[in-house]
């Protein structure tokens, strides 16, 4: 059993960073996710793992920090909130154009502009549908707990690996600043050179040797023919990952008439919510999607033709709902998909949830 | 056991220290523990508040609208979470600076005069310790000695000879708790 710890997500996407061998963390401060900077300069891991940490003069300058340390293979990371990614968006479509992977991690405070400094998940389109131009896809990780903070550093890091992928944490200021017990992975040492160029050498620029093949990292392309095509193979891996790295959890679905959809925090308001509902004799379960890309269709198309409806909690105006609809139509169903959510940073109570299912059903 | 607790007070009383404290003393005691603090503009200055649920399983929601037991240390906390209480659940205070004590007679209501004796004491820093040993005495969720452990982990080495203290005050508290209703 690893070392057990009282942490805030905040401080554990660090420590969890250092821990599994990220070789840099570039990032500008911003509330609700200071702790992640202030946590990774008080560990001082250059001393330790040899990790790079650098507060950059602005989140631009942060992602394509990002992005030219991906370009060598580096393992590289960078953190913000909301109004922050909006800043970072076009690095993050360049890296996904260079096919290069990172980890980028979001914790949400309440939009749209600067909003305010309370927890939030009105960002989900920005991370899952776009953000920034182009056809790409973020492998998106929404952990619920401070352990999967912990957990997902490494699962994003090795998810942006497997598909040269940029993978982002989806969290919000509610995780970033709660603590909970969470058990420490031991120490993975960073990749080696050796190491490097075994997982990498085809693509990355690693410094050219004589008689290998110049690598070139650029999302331009200006043959228009040879960018469909690389548009296609982008495409062909962005199916593979959806045939392949759904995750979710299914809790007290089984005998359940009324299904939440739910993610994050949300997630956790959902299952006092279920608590408290079962006591009132209504029988309701949730699904969380923890990839919210790509979404668990699947698992809501098989509920809809079983259950009476579906709610989706969010805090927001109602947006991952939108995927929970899309995948009862594909199942063929009509059963009916409502949506529940508090907006601006505010927190949806357990009985708010309970009401919002005992009033639209 | 499940226990839902919100301390409530000014910043700087050492509320949100409080709940570190019984969130490790809980992990110590191997429950599983959050710590959800306020945290933003109130914070700098103003009221601050913590939620804490301390369980022997895998918990729900960190954020909670009721509350098994209320810890208030001022009169605005007093009126944003009197009624937070679930009935027959607890309300503890610190009398200093109360002017409108809690009415409900459908909770228990105890109350602690932490402020007047941590100065009795010699040193008014110990005062949320004696809050929380009277807050343990009413609702023994950990055992003195898990608690102990629970500060050698959340404070740092430089501070462990304060340990004594902290404890003292906490013994302090025990002994002065109330019921008021």
């Amino acid at each position: 059993m690893g070392e057990l710890r009282l942490m805030k997500g905040n401080e554990v996407l660090a420590e969890a960073a250092i821990r599994c061998g990220c070789d840099a963390y570039f990032g500008y401060p911003i509330t609700p996710q200071s702790e992640v900077m202030e946590t990774l300069m008080e560990q001082r891991p250059w001393d330790t793992t040899g990790m790079v940490v650098l507060q950059a003069e602005s989140e631009v300058a942060s992602i394509n920090m990002v992005y030219g340390a991906a370009a060598a293979g580096k393992k590289a990371m960078t953190s913000s909130s909301s109004p922050g990614i909006s800043l970072m968006a076009e690095g993050i479509s360049y890296i996904a154009g260079a096919e290069l992977p990172c980890l980028i991690v979001n914790v949400q405070r309440g939009g749209p502009g600067l909003g305010t400094i309370q927890p939030s998940q009105a960002d989900y389109f920005q991370a899952v549908k776009g953000g920034g131009h182009g056809d790409y896809r973020l492998i998106t990780l929404a952990p619920a707990s401070v352990q999967e903070m912990h957990d997902f550093v490494k699962l994003a890091f090795d998810l942006a690996f497997k598909y040269r992928n940029p993978a982002m944490i989806l969290t919000d200021g509610a995780l970033g600043q709660m603590m909970e017990k969470v058990e420490l992975a031991d120490y993975t040492p960073r990749r080696t050179k050796e190491e490097i160029l075994d997982q990498c050498g085809s693509w990355a620029t690693t410094g050219k040797t004589s008689g290998r093949e110049k690598h070139v990292i650029t999302s331009l392309e200006m043959d228009s023919h040879k960018m469909e095509q690389n548009n296609l193979r982008f495409q062909e891996k962005f199916k593979e990952i959806e045939a392949t790295e759904v995750r979710y959890e299914a809790i007290r679905c089984e005998d359940a008439e009324l299904i939440l959809v739910a993610f994050g925090t949300s997630s956790r308001i959902c299952q006092k919510a279920i608590e408290l509902a079962r006591e009132k004799g209504i029988k309701v379960g949730l699904i969380r999607p923890i990839t919210l890309y790509p979404f668990p269709s699947a698992i809501i198309a098989e509920l809809a033709p079983k259950v009476k409806g579906f709610l989706s909690v969010e805090m927001s105006a109602g947006q991952m709902v939108e995927d929970v609809k899309l995948a009862v139509y594909e199942a063929r169903c009509t059963t009916p998909v409502k949506h529940f959510g508090r907006m601006g940073g505010i927190l949806p109570s357990p009985n708010e949830v309970v009401d919002a299912l005992e009033t639209k059903f | 056991m499940t226990e839902e607790l919100i301390i409530a007070g000014f910043g700087g009383q050492g509320v949100l220290s409080m709940g570190k404290i019984l969130a490790y003393s809980g992990i110590m005691d191997n429950k599983e523990v959050t710590w959800f603090p306020s945290y933003g503009p109130e914070m700098r200055g103003g009221t601050a508040n913590v939620t804490v649920i301390v369980s022997d399983k895998r918990i729900s929601s960190p954020v909670l609208h009721e509350f098994d037991t209320a810890i208030i240390l001022n009169q605005q906390s007093m009126d944003k979470f009197e009624n937070s209480v679930k009935p027959g659940g607890v309300l503890l205070y610190d009398p200093n600076g109360i002017i409108h004590p809690p009415t409900r007679t459908d909770i228990q209501v105890y109350k602690v005069e932490g402020t007047v004796t941590a100065v009795e004491m010699g040193n008014p820093r110990v005062f949320n310790m004696i809050i929380v040993g009277g807050y343990l005495k009413v609702r023994p969720i950990v055992s003195l000695e898990h608690v102990e452990k629970g500060l050698e982990k959340s404070l740092p080495s430089r501070y462990h000879n304060l340990i004594p203290l902290n404890l003292e005050a906490i013994r302090k508290g025990q002994e002065i708790v109330e019921k008021v209703n």
